[in-house]
Parts: C-alpha cells; sequence; structure tokens
C-alpha cells in the first residue's frame, strides 16, 4: 500500500506520543512495531525531574548544572539549559493531560531525591523528581495514549518500519513490514520522526524490553547518518542479579543502601558527599571495584541492595513494584533480606545527533538533514554527555518530543511533499526477501547471543584497546554469519523469526558504531572508563565522536564535532567530586 | 529442571485448525515461563508465534493462558506450574497464530468509555492541585497495563462478545474517581446501557486473572453503585 501523511512518527513511547500531541492541524501516522502502551517508555519507574521547588527550593540552573556535570562535561550546554528550564512546563502539561502525580500533603506533585540531583550547584541531595508511585514512565505512556485517543491520532500498530525514504537530502517518508500480514507499506510523509527508543538487548544482562534493538539508529547509519557518541552506554548500578530487571533508583532516593559481601555499607568510601546518590557510571563503577577487590557476594560478581531499615510500610507504599521484582524474579522477601544485583545495560546517551529542535544534523558543522526528526532516547541532543542524571530521560522525551512536534507543525506549512525516489520499497523489500530465501543455515538466535555474551564480557563499566579489539573482531564475524541466517518460519503472518532477524541486523549495526567509538576514546569519561586511560582528557576528546557507516562491510568512518559550552565560568569543566 | 510444554498452536496459512504441539525444554527453576518458550522458538522451533516486550510484567503484551489460567509468561516462574504446563491462546480473542490473539477490539471497547481526561475549566498555570485521598481513590486502576487477562478470562464475554468487559470499566473507574475529571456522566451513560457494567455476573476471574492485582471485580462494583447512586465522590 500507498500511504501520504504531513507528518510520519516512528515509535509511540513517551517521544513519539508527546510530539504527536503537537500536531493536531497535521495528518498524522504514528507507527510503531508494538501496540502503543507495549512501549519501553512504561517500564520506567522512579520519576521524571523538574525544578518544581514543591519539596524544597529549587531551581532549573541547579537541575542543569546538575545535567552537565553529571554527564561529565560532555554535554551541549544550551541544550541542557532548554531540559532544565522547559522541564518544568512539560511537567506541569503532563498533569494537565491527565497524568496521576504522587502529592504533597498540600495537594501539589510531590517530588523526592534521585541521584545526581543537588542544590546550590552540588551541595547536597535536592527533592526533584516528580513521580506516580513507582511507575512513572507507566503512567506517562498510559496518560499520552490516552491523550492520542481523545486527539483521535492515527496508529499503525504492529508495523516495522525499515528504511527511511530519502530524495535529493531531504527525508520524504519510510517503508514498513506489517508484521500481521507480511506486507510492505510505503509511507510517504514531509517530515519523520525517529522516536524508537534504545538498543539495550546488545547485552545480555539488561534492563531493557525485547524491543530495545536499535532499530532507528541503524537504519538512519545505514543511509549515511553518523552515530553520535554510542560509547557512551550507561550501565545501571542496580539491575537484579543474571535477570537484569532494573530496581529503580527510587530505591536509593528513598534511602535504600548498598551492601557488600563484607556487610559493608561501601559508597560513603568513594563519595562522602552523596554516597549512594552519586551519579550512575561512578556507582556502577565501586560495584565493579569492590566485586574486583574480592569484596563481591561469596566471592561472586555480585553485591547487595538494603532497603530493610525502611520498614514495611514505606516500602509497600513508596516501591511497591520493586519489591515485587524482588519476590518475583528472585524470591527475595526485601523487607527482612537485601537483594542481589550487578550493574545492568540501561541507556544510550549516543544517538541520531540533532539540534535543540530535535532536526537530525548529519555532521560537524550542524548541517541539518531537511524533514528527518529525531527524539528521546534514540537521538542525542546531547542533553546526557557521557553518562545520564536518573529522571533525565522522561525529561528528555517530553521535552525535545515536544520541540521535535511543535518544529515539524510549522516545516510542513513551509514546504512540499519531496517526490518519492524511484521504487522507493526495494531497499527493505530485498532485506525481507534475503531473509525469507536464505538457505544459509545460520541461527539468529545464536548471533545474538554470541553478541550479547561479548558486550557483556569485553564492553562493559569497563573497557580497554585488547578488550575492545577482541569485540570488533567478534562482532565482524557476527556480522559475516549474520548473512547466512536462514529462518525457519517461511511465512508471510505474523512472522516474529522474521521480525527477530531484522532486529538483529539493527543491534550489529549499533554494535559496531559502539565499539569503534569506543576504541578511538583514549580517554575516561562518564559511562566510558578505559583501564588503559584511566583520567578525562578535555584537551584532547572535549568532543563529540560521530560515526559513519562505510560503504564496504566492516567499514566505519570517524570523525568529531565539538562539545557547546555557555560562557559562564561556573559551567566550566572540571573535576567530578560528589 | 525438564518440563514438558504442550502448547496449542494453530497457523492458518499451513493449517486447518489447531493443534497441540510438545516440546521438552531444560530450564532454571527461577527461569519465567517465558524464558522456555523462547528456548523453543530459539533452538527447537522458529515458527513458534507469541508476543513479549518488557519481560517483567509491565508491558502487558504476553498474557496467555497457562494451565488453564490467565496469565503473563514472564510473571510465571518455572518452579511453580512443575514439569508439565499446557499453554493456550487467551480465550474470548480470536487467534491470529499460535497465542498470538486479536487485540484490536479490546482496544475498541477501550476507547468506548472515554478513558482520558475530561476538564472544561480552563488549565491553572500550574498544577491542578488534588489531596493525598483524592490521588488514593483511583489509584488501583492507574496500574493496568490492557494485557486483556481479565477480558480474557471472563464467562460473560466468552458469551457475549460484545460486552464492554472488565478491563474497559477498570479504566472508566479510573477517571471516573479522578476528582479532576468532569466526565463521569458522560461515561455512566455508557457503562448503564445494555453492554455496559450489568453483564458482569460478579465471577470473580478477572481479579484472579490481573497480573497487577488490581481488585477488577470491586472496581466493577463501585462503578455500578454510581450508576445507581448516582454519586461519584466517596463510596
Ligand atoms: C527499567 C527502566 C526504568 C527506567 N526508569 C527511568 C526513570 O525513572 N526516569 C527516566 O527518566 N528514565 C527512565 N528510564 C529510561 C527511559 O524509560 C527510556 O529512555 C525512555 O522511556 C525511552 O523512550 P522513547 O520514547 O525514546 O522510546 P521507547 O519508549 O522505547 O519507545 C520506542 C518506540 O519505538 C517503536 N519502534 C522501535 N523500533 C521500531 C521500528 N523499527 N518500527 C516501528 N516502531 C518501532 C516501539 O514500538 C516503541 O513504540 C528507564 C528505563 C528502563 C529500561
Ligand atoms: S485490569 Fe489487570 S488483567 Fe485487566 S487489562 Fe488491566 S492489567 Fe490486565
Ligand atoms: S513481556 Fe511485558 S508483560 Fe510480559
Amino acid at each position: 500500500m500507498y500511504y501520504k501523511f504531513d507528518v510520519v512518527i516512528v515509535g509511540s513511547g513517551g517521544a513519539g506520543l508527546m510530539a504527536a500531541m503537537q500536531l493536531p492541524q497535521a495528518s498524522v501516522a504514528v507507527l510503531t512495531k508494538l501496540y502503543p502502551t507495549r512501549s519501553h517508555t512504561g517500564a520506567a519507574q522512579g520519576g521524571v525531574a523538574a525544578a518544581l521547588g514543591n519539596r524544597e527550593e529549587d531551581h532549573w540552573k541547579w537541575h542543569m548544572y546538575d545535567t552537565v556535570k553529571g554527564g561529565d562535561y560532555l554535554v551541549d550546554q544550551p541544550a541542557a539549559e532548554i531540559l532544565a528550564r522547559e522541564a518544568i512546563d512539560a511537567v506541569y502539561e503532563l498533569e494537565h493531560r491527565g497524568l496521576p502525580f504522587n502529592r504533597t500533603e498540600d495537594g501539589r506533585i510531590d517530588q523526592r531525591r534521585f541521584g545526581g540531583h543537588t542544590r546550590n550547584f552540588g551541595e547536597a541531595p535536592v527533592r526533584r523528581s516528580c513521580y506516580a508511585a513507582d511507575r512513572t514512565g507507566h503512567m506517562i505512556l498510559q496518560t499520552m495514549y490516552q491523550n492520542a485517543i481523545k486527539n483521535q491520532v492515527r496508529f499503525f500498530n504492529e508495523y516495522l518500519v525499515l528504511d527511511l525514504l530519502i530524495n535529493d537530502g531531504q527525508a520524504c517518508g519510510v517503508v514498513a513490514l506489517e508484521i500481521r500480514t507480511g506486507e510492505i507499506h510505503t509511507f510517504h510523509a514531509k517530515a519523520v520522526l525517529f522516536a524508537t527508543g534504545g538498543y539495550g538487548r546488545a547485552w545480555r544482562v539488561t534492563s531493557n524490553a525485547f524491543a530495545c534493538m536499535g532499530d532507528g539508529m541503524s537504519i538512519a547509519y545505514r543511509r549515511g547518518i553518523p552515530l553520535e557518541d554510542m560509547e557512551m552506554y550507561q550501565f545501571h548500578p542496580t539491575g537484579i542479579y543474571k535477570v537484569g530487571v532494573l530496581l529503580s533508583e527510587a530505591a536509593r532516593g528513598e534511602g535504600a543502601k548498598l551492601l557488600n559481601g563484607k556487610g559493608q555499607y561501601f559508597m560513603e568510601r568513594y563519595m562522602p558527599t552523596l554516597k549512594d546518590l552519586a551519579p550512575r557510571d561512578i556507582v556502577s563503577r565501586c560495584i565493579v571495584q569492590e566485586i574486583k577487590e574480592g569484596r563481591g557476594v561469596d566471592g561472586e560478581d555480585y553485591v547487595l541492595l538494603d532497603v530493610r531499615h525502611l520498614g514495611a510500610q514505606k516500602i509497600a507504599e513508596k516501591l511497591p513494584d520493586i519489591t515485587d521484582f524482588a519476590r518475583n524474579y528472585l524470591g527475595v522477601e526485601p523487607i527482612t533480606e537485601p537483594v542481589p544485583i550487578q550493574p545492568t545495560a540501561h541507556y544510550a546517551m549516543g544517538g541520531i545527533p540533532t539540534d535543540i529542535d530535535a532536526r537530525v544534523v548529519i555532521d560537524k558543522h550542524w548541517t541539518p538533514f531537511p524533514g528527518f526528526y529525531a527524539a528521546g532516547e534514540v537521538a542525542c541532543v546531547s542533553v546526557h554527555g557521557a553518562n545520564r542524571l536518573g529522571t533525565n530521560s522522561l525529561v528528555d522525551l517530553i521535552v525535545f518530543g515536544r520541540r521535535a512536534g511543535k518544529h515539524m507543525a510549522k516545516f510542513i506549512t513551509e514546504t512540499n511533499y519531496a517526490p518519492l525516489p524511484s521504487e522507493p520499497d526495494g531497499f527493505a523489500r530485498e532485506l525481507v526477501e534475503h531473509l525469507s530465501r536464505s538457505t544459509g543455515r545460520e541461527s539468529a538466535a545464536r548471533i545474538r547471543s554470541a553478541l550479547q555474551n561479548e558486550m557483556d564480557d569485553k564492553v562493559f563499566v569497563e573497557r580497554s584497546e585488547s578488550s575492545l579489539r577482541h569485540a570488533l573482531d567478534t562482532i565482524e564475524g557476527l556480522q559475516d554469519a549474520y548473512k547466512k541466517v536462514e529462518l525457519q518460519d517461511k511465512g508471510k503472518l505474523f512472522n516474529t523469526e522474521m521480525v527477530e532477524a531484522l532486529e538483529l541486523g539493527f543491534l550489529l549495526d549499533c554494535a559496531e558504531a559502539t565499539i569503534h567509538g569506543a576504541l578511538a576514546r583514549t580517554e575516561s569519561r562518564g559511562a566510558h572508563y578505559r583501564l588503559d586511560y584511566p583520567r578525562r582528557d578535555d584537551v584532547n576528546w572535549l568532543k563529540h565522536t560521530l560515526a559513519y557507516k562505510g560503504t564496504k562491510a566492516h567499514d566505519v568512518r570517524l570523525d568529531y564535532k565539538d562539545v557547546i559550552l555557555i560562557n559562564d565560568p561556573l559551567f566550566q569543566p572540571k573535576e567530578r567530586k560528589y | 529442571m525438564n518440563v514438558l510444554m504442550r502448547i496449542k498452536r494453530y497457523n492458518p496459512e499451513v493449517n486447518t485448525k489447531p493443534y497441540w504441539a510438545e516440546y521438552r525444554v531444560e530450564v532454571e527453576p527461577i527461569d519465567r515461563l517465558l524464558d522456555a518458550l523462547n528456548v523453543i522458538k530459539w533452538t527447537q522451533d522458529g515458527t513458534l508465534t507469541y508476543r513479549r516486550s518488557c519481560a517483567h510484567g509491565v508491558c502487558g503484551s504476553d498474557a496467555m493462558r497457562i494451565n488453564g489460567r490467565n496469565r503473563l509468561a514472564c510473571k510465571v516462574l518455572m518452579r511453580d506450574v512443575g514439569n508439565k504446563v499446557t499453554i493456550e491462546p487467551m480465550l474470548g480473542f480470536p487467534v491470529i497464530k499460535d497465542l498470538v490473539v486479536d487485540m484490536e477490539q479490546f482496544f475498541e471497547k477501550y476507547k468506548l468509555v472515554k478513558p482520558y481526561l475530561i476538564t472544561y475549566d480552563n488549565e491553572p498555570t500550574t498544577e491542578r492541585l488534588q489531596s493525598q485521598r483524592q490521588r488514593a481513590r483511583f489509584d488501583e486502576g492507574t496500574k493496568c497495563i490492557l494485557c486483556g487477562a481479565c477480558t480474557g478470562s471472563c464467562p460473560s464475554i466468552w458469551g457475549n462478545p460484545d460486552w464492554v468487559g472488565p478491563a474497559s470499566i477498570v479504566n472508566a473507574h479510573r477517571f471516573i474517581f479522578d476528582s479532576r475529571d468532569q466526565g463521569a456522566a458522560e461515561r455512566l451513560a455508557i457503562l448503564s446501557q445494555r453492554d455496559g457494567v450489568w453483564r458482569c455476573r460478579t465471577i470473580f476471574n478477572c481479579a484472579d486473572a490481573c497480573p497487577r492485582n488490581i481488585p477488577v471485580t470491586d472496581l466493577i462494583e463501585q462503578v455500578k453503585r454510581a450508576i445507581v447512586y448516582n454519586d461519584t465522590e466517596e463510596v
């Protein structure tokens, strides 16, 4: 089929839906490979940061400062300013649209502490995270979907987008596989927004859903658009041991503490001021350090999260889902026992480079790609720099999702449809047909699991030249093997084996860009910690990586883009202490 | 542990009618049933078809009938099902393929009850105020992940596919009792019709099925009372 819409939004998580809300006058299609309410935004637990000051004094500038420092100064500071300022209004917009926030005694939106968020430029933790129990993301997703129903947004559910259409340097649509029928459809548009989320499934232990396969990043990358700062991948300190399911930082925000195998609360030793509420990159490294020095539990590679002292009532009231996870997946009762945890692959700071209006930019000169937008985890604005603070992703979704929507609303009134390229669905059709006819006997599941194991072993919290070289070799071998993947399901109807194989292709691209960026960056900054280069190097590396896919297999070209600083001494890079 | 999985399968592209397939898998007791399905799909039979995403009970993708009860495959542990388990698609939904059912009608019925905040006043510049007590009044319904387990377990739906079903009523409840909302009368008018709340026979299957521990039947009862007494303030 051929469809024509002013705007095509790919992805119905928080970012995609927030953008859709801003386009009441336009014809809009939202394409999503899952039913909208299944999107991964629904898994976010802890909260959304905004300096409302409902509990205690707070200012957007403090929030901006924390964001920049938390990101180890690899943050574009004007973007961080927008994030912190507009967060306030965006949170009120969510409330007006019906989001059931928890409330203070006087009926305002309640706020709580979260890692790295401080008062007065680093003095002490501040209550900045607005929350709805420990299902804030669920409530954002539900609320935005409910509003989309109210506004009669047109959804194409269970459509897997496979390609971005470009004509003469302008985006003009997408091609998608309708999962239910196996048909391929072309969507012609004036503007395309990618809001497809992250790629946490590149690792074995991850908090991310099966759907987080890096689709959007890879599709853009294959079309010559660079990926920015992919080496900056966040490992959240508290994943359930072996399973990876997240125990939100909200637990530590409410007072939970990390405990090593010797029964010591170890964070105070490393970070005397913020202790357990230091940013995630630091806490994850401390956990790995404890384990390396033999203070894991029973010599194993995990430590414990202790909530016992919070008491049964507070746990039930503030952290119901989290305690449920521990009971369900470990059989551990958090009220009486500490919970086994380990760092878990969690969040992509990097992604498709954009400017502050979510327009995709394709080089170090910030050249925009007309008609193409990206927002949410798939994008890199860059507000998170080398390490995202907790609760700053949901803000990113609503602030930059909203800006994307507003900018597209204007853009489509000023632009005509670019004509479609000839045979627009050719590339996507070939991807699908290659897999249906392949008789190569290779298994997608085997490749995916080999990739995940290698990423866990070699591209984790700590990396080095040798671990990364090893990983690169492995991934290149897996890319070659991928060409021989053969499916058992040869049908068209709801072929999830096909979907998984297509997604694996996306995931391999993301892993490739990640490793190349990491190998080149010979310094340690934020989430990227090199054992062989343990110091931050602002002279050579205060810059963003741009990874371009080369024309030949395994070919990746790297370029770099300056970090934008503002003219304020307070915001100049300095050593990060908490 | 070694488990025998009996799965009801049907692919209309090749089968004329549903049939039972059996698989043996080696799993850990604390593996999820979803992990066991993945073992089959990834190592034995790539054609086995089911939905899943979050893998920890928050997205609502993988509701299915497990040993006769609707459950999320990612919330059921293997140690709790024993050495033999029977898996079917949910009843009351048309089957697309294997364990994948057609959710379109389910979402249409959800939309029917106007599941969004309705207000007629101007918005304040900051947040609307709501007391903690008012917020707690509708808390249960906000947990719903639209998995369909309740609706698919309800004998009234099996007999009467036009009935709005428990999930829609849970979501109507969530707004009817929200102090900020002004659309209760519209929703109650919809729910007092023939295919509204009165088809509920208080069988409690829905509450048993709900993976979010929502007291579904209670919430339906509260909506019934709100219709009878025309009162949505306190119940
Ligand atoms: C367990 C967990 C807890 C978290 N807690 C917090 C928190 O407390 N606070 C916070 O700020 N952040 C949190 N985060 C991070 C945050 O939730 C995510 O970064 C954010 O929700 C991503 O939203 P998104 O809109 O970018 O994408 P997603 O919500 O992931 O949505 C992606 C969408 O794209 C669609 N899609 C993807 N590929 C395709 C394709 N090829 N074709 C069609 N559609 C496609 C999917 O169907 C989906 O609708 C948490 C993350 C996790 C994993
Ligand atoms: S009420 Fe419970 S069972 Fe029913 S759809 Fe919602 S979460 Fe699923
Ligand atoms: S996979 Fe999300 S609820 Fe089971």
